[in-house]
């Protein structure tokens, strides 16, 4: 896949998303984050208490005992107990607020991660064929991912540090106002140089991104292409083109991060200075008795500069990350927001059973397929018996408005009929099927199912009653059974092997290591592709669909076993329509009718024998002979 | 494990130490700040009047201080980032470059994903964890030792509070920690699993839409969802129990300290100053500890990417050049002596059993045979990318596991199955037959493979930028392409595995004529589905279930071989294939 679009870059609409993420985050666990809130502010508390406690130690109670040489030690010990509640308390906070934090935080991912699941199940087929899979994926992995570093430790972070800064705040500027402006302006040059490095840093980061999609990218058409290379002995050459892009990767990486890294010392140097800055002017306003400011009150004042600037260091650090988790929100909500694969259909299939002529629709499984159609205009239900006719009225369509691809294509198939496509590739076969089953919707003309427009039809129940098998399989990690199973999840073990016999899958199966139960894994890859596509013809057998789409189907099979599962799947389909696509003339020549696609339009129509008659297009590419005929 | 990827710092191994070199300068800045700033305020500020010239003083030094920490500060980080990108650089290219000594059984142990992720993925998490390590780990490290050593050097007893905590300490979390990698371990394990039914749902929604599983699937999916929300809970429920036990010991701590160091102060043992001094590296103690803790977590996370990069690392191949190779090959005779052949040794059936077979130079051998009965593994064996587990395969003479690799796959030029072409022109496609091949070589070679007439019908010829994987060319297209190139290494032996396929009958027929006219002298092995792409053959060779069933040409085995004369019947009621062009 190519590198994924927009890494790399910080979202325009931070703001916006920052609100929607917390939004979702108060309306699931909105008790959890306030209490959450809570705790972290006892935890700020205990801990200021803390830091307080050894300097009353030292004054309060250490200092007096020696210059009035008391030896009781009573009132030590009340204090200290005192202070081991706050510490308890402290610590209490701390660990109910993780515990707190692992809930939500794993919570809110799996509620994006079904969320996003959810979404994505229901788009229509032209999202994923508009959107690199790969970019798909990395929302699932690599945004999800960030998401999860912000919302369990940048955002409590965030909070912890936000709380401490302002608590030093408003004692600085309760102790001396001149004083606390010296110190903003320090952490305004802290911010300046945070804003310089980090802009340095940035820039090298967003160069890193892009070195390594192109990395990623090598690296990935090349073990592709492994056994390619090995063939035309191109190691060599891959050695020299890789090791260029690795050194481009490793100087943006390393600039990247020396510049990252320069961010903690200066602020944390920086924070030293204004310290000593801070002491200076402190200890000469002091001196001078200027505004009643003491000594006493510059000790507390340097303690205070000294916790100001580690907050605004820790949220310095957290912002690269908040940033990188919006960037992966923005395409998380990007796919939440997209539009769902509409239907408006209300014609919906069921069981009938016939009694004196009539269809009577039921429960049970009689083979006996009916189209409920539930009348607009009032109470009247009608069925229509499925059989798997289909009429194109005149279609036009396109994947896109600009460009269409089909054009005027009227047919039309009878029940029980083998309808064929043939044509070169891009001449439009996989299109017409991908309109039947309303993969795709059609631009212009209409499409008719047992004489019912096929808008009006509920998609589940249209694609119910159609059986397809792909060129490429696809096969899910599962055991074989349950691969097969998967056309029909209500089958019996003995339907499941029944259907792997008919097309001709048994035989294999029961070589596989542990037979039926042997579990596939990364989409079938222990087979070779014949035996996937059989596997995909029994899923598709066992589903005993009324009408039945073969596309490419057995390509990749040898032609004596396809004569086999052809047999097989033609006793399966009698009395059934059948769309088949190949370009293998065995497989498409007992067809009823043949339409030759040339350009998205049909351009021949009729039965082989008719065909060769007419010695048209379909002659020459049935003799193999492109002089002949016109 | 460690070793061979510590073996990848190679040139970087300087950055490597200098970097805690620097890190540990500004733990000692770090160490000499609080000092400074405790005599700035004990006897600058405390005392009575104040004492300025004592503030400019110790403020000077500070800033002094301070300098010398940034740039001890800066240069650590420096060389971190140097050292780090360095041995990712290295793993990288190990890594990579092992990959292309693969042999095809190396290549068919790992999967095309799994070695992206090595590459990528596993790579970043081990350059993160070695950054943390040699930057955080050590910083924290020795700001606990000097923290302990200040302690120790003030009061001895009153430090071995500290040394007892932080051992106990230790022992409580590594415990804790090695309890939740174990979880860890298993909450990834199924967290890729997650990503790989994620995967499998992108790359096979026409499936699951055509069965109308949309729901099955999501139920399946909130079922995994919630299996990993259980586990990763239970994994951090037990990593967050860490902060708050070390915050107990060291508040702790800070407490018996407070108690015992009164009564020492009372009893004139030791002063207020001095006490301070401790509690301030007790918190010292206390950041450091958290920071390893978190590096170690770090570390454990990135081990099982460590494991798989040392892996690859490690593999080696079980194709190795022999030491004085033949460096040229006479002709394309071919000769198979009593070959076995299993792609894996523990493998109990020979996919190839006891073949024998003489090919003239220049001969055309057609190859038939159902789905597995092992066409592909018998062509395989030529150009030696794999070796025979029993007999010997010979080519030109020589035993092929005598020749030098590069010579004898120059010479034995495969079209393989599945095949591919890469981003780039068609020339650069072309090229990777020849790399020096004229821009008229590449036009021959393509007429040769009747790819000259779509390329020419191309608005840029043989300029038109090929996408990744061929996407822009259909599948005959491609094969004709790959057919090109592959010519255009003239070699003395010409495979072609199903490589016409998707190529139409008739065009079919005039690559095989071209070939027959302008390459005679090439041996040439054809493999095929159809009866006509091999019907014109010297002779065919008939596999089945590893063996060779029969050998002749297309009259004899209509009549000698069933299988034959199955095939062919059932391919001549319809006479050849349709165009995919």
């Amino acid at each position: 896949m190519p590198p994924a679009r927009g890494r790399g870059k910080p979202p325009a609409n931070a703001g916006q998303l920052l609100k929607r993420i917390m939004g979702i985050l108060m309306k699931n666990y909105g008790v959890q984050v306030v209490i959450v809130m809570i705790l972290i502010v006892i935890n700020v508390l205990a801990n200021v208490q803390g830091n307080l406690f050894i300097r009353t130690l030292i004054n309060d109670y250490i200092a007096p005992m020696v210059k009035e040489g008391s030896t009781d030690f009573t009132p030590l010990l009340f204090a200290i107990i005192r202070v081991a509640c706050f510490y308890l308390l402290g610590v209490l906070a701390s660990y109910f607020q993780s515990l707190i934090m692992v809930y939500v935080t794993q919570g809110m991912l799996k509620k994006i991660r079904v969320d996003l699941f959810r979404k994505m199940e229901k788009l229509p087929i032209k999202y994923f064929d508009t959107h690199a899979h790969g970019d798909i994926m990395s929302i699932y992995t690599n945004d999800i991912d960030t998401l999860r570093q912000m919302i369990s430790q940048a955002l409590p972070q965030f909070v912890n540090s936000g709380i401490t800064l302002v608590s030093a705040i408003v004692s600085m500027l309760y102790l001396s106002i001149p004083l606390s402006l010296l110190s903003f302006a320090m952490v305004g040059v802290m911010l300046f140089f945070t804003k310089k490095v980090t802009g340095l840093s940035s820039k090298y980061f967003i160069a890193q991104q892009k070195d390594i999609g192109a990395l990623n990218g090598y690296i990935e058409e090349m073990m592709e292409g492994q056994r390619v290379v090995k063939v035309f002995c191109h190691e060599d050459i891959n050695i020299r083109e890789f090791d260029e892009l690795n050194e481009q990767l490793f100087h943006s990486a390393y600039n990247a991060n020396n510049f990252s890294n320069r961010l903690g010392p200066i602020n944390a140097q920086i924070g030293n200075i204004s310290y000593v800055l801070c002491a200076i002017v402190g200890a000469v306003l002091a001196i001078g008795g200027v505004g009643g400011f003491t000594l006493g009150d510059l000790a507390s004042f340097l303690t205070f500069n000294k916790n100001f600037s580690m907050p605004i260091n820790q949220i310095s650090m957290q912002l690269n990350s908040i940033i990188m988790a919006l960037a992966g929100a923005e395409r998380i909500f990007d796919l939440l927001d997209q539009k769902e694969e509409a239907d408006d259909g209300y014609v919906s299939l069921v069981n009938v059973k016939r009694e004196g002529g009539r269809l009577i629709p039921t429960k049970e499984r009689t083979g006996l397929w009916a189209w409920e159609h539930k009348h607009t205009d009032g109470s009247e239900t009608t069925y229509v018996e499925l059989k798997g006719e289909v009429v194109f009225d005149d279609v036009d369509f396109g994947y896109n408005d600009e460009k269409i691809v089909l054009h005027n294509v009227s047919l039309s198939a009878k029940q029980g009929q083998k309808i064929a496509f043939v044509g070169s590739t891009g001449a439009g076969k996989t299109t017409i099927t991908n309109l039947i089953n309303r993969f795709y919707d059609i631009q212009d003309g209409k499409i008719r199912y047992d004489g019912i427009n096929i808008n009006k039809i509920k998609k589940g129940d249209l694609r119910r009653s159609l059986g397809m098998v792909l060129q490429d399989t696809h096969l899910f990690t599962m055991s074989v059974r349950e691969n097969i199973r998967y056309g029909r999840l209500d089958a019996s073990d003995e339907e499941v092997e029944a259907a792997a016999r008919l097309a001709n899958a048994d035989g294999f199966i029961r070589r596989l290591p542990q037979g039926y139960d042997t579990v596939l894994t990364g989409d079938g890859a222990n087979l070779s592709q014949g035996q996937r596509q059989l596997l995909s013809i029994a899923r598709a057998a066992i589903a005993d669909p009324p009408a039945l789409i073969l596309d490419e189907a057995t390509s990749s099979i040898d032609t004596r076993t396809e004569q086999l599962v052809t047999d097989g799947m033609d006793k399966l389909m009698n009395g059934r329509t059948t769309f088949v696509i190949a370009h293998r003339l065995s497989t498409i020549q007992n067809s009823d009718c043949i339409m030759v696609l040339e350009q998205g339009r049909i351009i021949e129509r009729g039965s082989h024998d008719e065909l060769i008659r007419d010695k048209g297009r379909y002659y020459q590419l049935y003799t193999g002979n492109a002089a002949a005929g016109s | 494990m460690l070793k061979t990827l510590l073996g990848e710092v190679k040139e970087y191994w300087k950055a490597t130490i200098l970097s805690p070199v620097f890190m540990i300068l500004e733990v000692i800045v770090e160490t000499v700040i609080p000092l400074l700033m405790a005599s700035l305020v004990n006897n600058g500020i405390e005392v009575e009047g104040g004492n300025l010239p004592h503030i400019y003083k110790i403020g000077i030094i500070m800033v002094v201080v301070a300098v010398i920490g940034l740039f001890a500060g800066v240069l650590g980080g420096k060389y971190a980032a140097l050292a780090s990108a360095g041995f990712a650089k290295n793993l990288r290219k190990a890594m990579f470059h092992n990959i292309q000594t693969f042999s095809f059984s190396n290549i068919d142990k790992y999967s095309t994903a799994g070695l992206v992720t090595r590459l990528t993925t596993d790579v970043t998490n081990l350059q993160m964890a070695y950054m943390m390590t040699i930057r955080m780990a050590i910083r924290a490290l020795f700001s606990m030792v000097f923290a302990m050593g200040g302690a120790f050097f003030l009061n001895a007893k009153v430090a071995s509070i500290y040394l007892i905590a932080v051992i106990l300490l230790a022992l409580v979390v590594s415990v804790i920690m090695s309890h939740a990698a174990k979880f860890f371990h298993q909450v990834f394990q199924k967290y890729d699993d997650l990503n790989a039914s994620v995967q499998e749902n992108v790359s096979g929604i026409r499936v699951v839409k055509a069965y109308v599983r949309e729901e099955y699937e999501i139920n399946r999916f909130e079922k995994a969802a919630l299996n990993i929300y259980n586990m990763f809970v239970r994994a951090e429920k037990n990593i967050i129990v860490n902060m708050p036990i070390m915050m107990l010991t060291v508040y702790t701590c800070i407490l018996a300290i407070s108690w015992v160091g009164a009564h020492y102060i009372v009893a004139g043992d030791m002063e207020t100053g001095d006490l301070m001094a401790l509690l301030t590296y007790c918190m010292n103690i206390l950041m450091s500890l958290m920071m390893l803790s978190m590096v170690f977590v770090m570390i454990s996370m990135s081990s099982a990417s460590g494991e798989r990069i040392a892996e690859v690392i490690k593999e080696s191949s079980e194709l190795t050049n022999p030491e004085n190779p033949v460096m040229t090959v006479e002709n394309g005779s071919i000769r198979f002596d009593h070959v076995n052949f299993k792609y894996k040794k523990d493998a109990n059936d020979n996919v190839l059993k006891d073949i024998n077979l003489d090919i003239r130079a220049g001969e055309t051998i057609g190859i038939i045979g159902g789905t597995g009965s092992a066409k592909t593994s018998l062509v395989s064996l030529i150009s030696r990318l794999y070796d025979v587990t029993d007999g010997a395969v010979l080519v030109g003479g020589h035993d092929v596991r005598e020749y030098d690799m590069t010579v004898l796959r120059n010479q034995v030029s495969v079209v393989l199955q599945k095949n591919t072409l890469f981003s780039g022109t068609i020339y650069d496609n072309l090229r990777w037959g020849d790399p020096d091949a004229t821009d008229e070589e590449c036009r021959r070679a393509c007429r040769l493979a009747c790819a000259d007439e779509f390329i020419d019908k191309m608005p840029d010829g043989y300029n038109t930028h090929i996408e990744q994987g061929g996407a822009n060319v259909s599948g005959g297209q491609k094969q004709r392409l790959c057919i090109a190139r592959a010519l255009l290494k003239k070699p003395k032996v010409l495979i072609l595995d199903d490589s016409t396929s998707a190529v139409d009958t008739a065009t079919d027929a005039k690559i095989r004529k071209a070939f027959a006219e302008e390459i005679p002298d090439t041996t040439k092995l054809i493999i095929a589905q159809r009866i006509s792409s091999v019907q014109q053959a010297d002779r065919i060779i008939v596999m089945h279930e590893g063996e060779i069933s029969a050998v002749g040409n297309h009259e004899e085995l209509l009549k000698s071989s069933q299988i034959y004369r199955e095939v062919y019947e059932s391919q001549m009621k319809a006479g050849g294939d349709f165009d995919q062009q």
